[in-house]
């Protein structure tokens, strides 16, 4: 995939956060990542020591929070955790296309000093 | 590959993202490196990280919006007959509708000339080791040609069925191509793109028998991993189901 772009995004974000709040190093950067996201974890880990090479967050440590995928059944009118795209309530067996949560790609939080 | 897969810049080792590289980078600085203890702060920022790109595209779709276009984005494995589908809609389409195209590959303009032959605009992207069009590429192309004299703007992207996933270009669909010499799995082996697609065209249908191609097992699999999906059956080369594809385009076009 592309997570050495994904991950240049978030130490770009990361670096212009805390220069606006007049910081001089970026500590840490939190991410948060659906298990639907499309992106490894551990090569954004690999990709993130390589992008920040040269910045205010050279050195900085990077936390992943992943984020179970769920989609909504309407028949049921509740959420159900799903492991991958083939979305079958398991009450229900009927097939529901709304994944509420588990594409996420941010950047939640940044340390800095 | 290329550098924004991330696996050709980590010592040519492709299997970085799945191994090798793991885990013991992640707390690599001491703490008492920067003195985090005193005067460190966090900061709440809460932003997506294709948050830059979303936003190129919705301006993107705004301004096809506005220009009455209907925008298609054509993703799929290299040659599954993207260019070739694309040469044929457009012939086939001459009399109704008035397309343009814009081609991305990583390299050469050999996709762009042989779409000029079917004697529409094209604008040929060679994004170098890019893996994929992103939507500020998209509209720097679209910049080149004369949106006014065109219905529909097509977008071949780069042939690859990860990386485009994720990237909107500000298409109205995405159209995802599966030939009948891949394999019947391929929705099954990709699914974040088979699901981001509104429509699925299996190509290349006149090899459907020389392929052995079980055709029940690969709509089965589409329809599992898109369910929502439209699904057409052709061959570009013979024109066979073509017609389908062709009114389904026309309708979409007068709904823009």
């Amino acid at each position: 995939m592309h997570e050495v772009s994904v991950m240049a995004e978030a130490v770009r974000l990361a670096v212009d956060a805390a220069k606006s709040s007049g910081a001089s190093r970026v500590l840490a950067l939190r991410l948060r990542v659906g298990a639907l996201s499309g992106v490894v974890p551990d090569a954004m880990r690999f990709a993130f020591d390589v992008v920040c090479r040269d910045t205010m967050a050279a050195g900085a440590s990077l936390e992943i929070e992943s984020v179970p995928a769920a989609c909504w059944c309407a028949t049921c009118r509740a959420e159900f955790e799903c492991a991958d795209f083939f979305n079958e309530c398991p009450r229900c067996h009927n097939v529901s296309g709304e994944l509420r949560r588990g594409r996420e790609l941010e950047i939640a939080s940044v340390e800095m000093n | 590959m290329c550098q924004e897969c991330g696996c050709g810049s980590g010592g040519g080792d492709v299997k970085i993202g799945g191994h090798a590289h793991g885990h013991e980078p992640e707390h690599h600085h001491a703490h008492g490196d920067h003195g985090h203890s005193h005067g460190s702060k966090t900061l709440n920022l809460n932003l997506s990280l294709m948050e830059k790109n979303d936003r190129l595209a919705e301006r993107n779709r705004g301004f096809f919006r506005a220009k009455k276009l209907l925008v298609l984005n054509v993703v799929s494995s290299p040659g599954s007959g993207k260019t070739t589908f694309i040469r044929e809609t457009a012939v086939q389409l001459a009399e109704r509708l008035r397309l343009g195209v814009i081609v991305g590959d990583l390299a050469t303009d050999n996709d762009a000339a042989r779409l000029k032959t079917a004697g529409i605009p094209v604008v040929q992207i060679t994004t170098g080791t890019v893996c994929h069009l992103d939507a500020d590429m998209v509209a720097k192309a679209a910049a080149q040609l004369d949106l006014d004299k065109l219905d529909v703007l097509v977008i071949e992207n780069v042939g690859n069925l990860v990386c485009p996933a994720d990237y909107d270009l500000g298409e109205d669909l995405r159209v995802v191509l599966l030939s009948v010499t891949e394999g019947e799995d391929k929705p099954l082996k990709y699914p974040p793109m088979f699901h981001s697609a509104g429509v699925a065209v299996v190509t290349k249908c006149d090899l459907a028998s020389a392929a052995g191609f079980n055709r029940e097992l690969a709509l089965a699999n589409l329809k599992r991993v898109s369910h929502h999906a439209r699904i057409f059956e052709l061959s570009a080369k013979t024109g066979d189901g073509m017609k389908a594809w062709l009114d389904f385009l026309v309708k979409q076009r007068a709904a823009v």
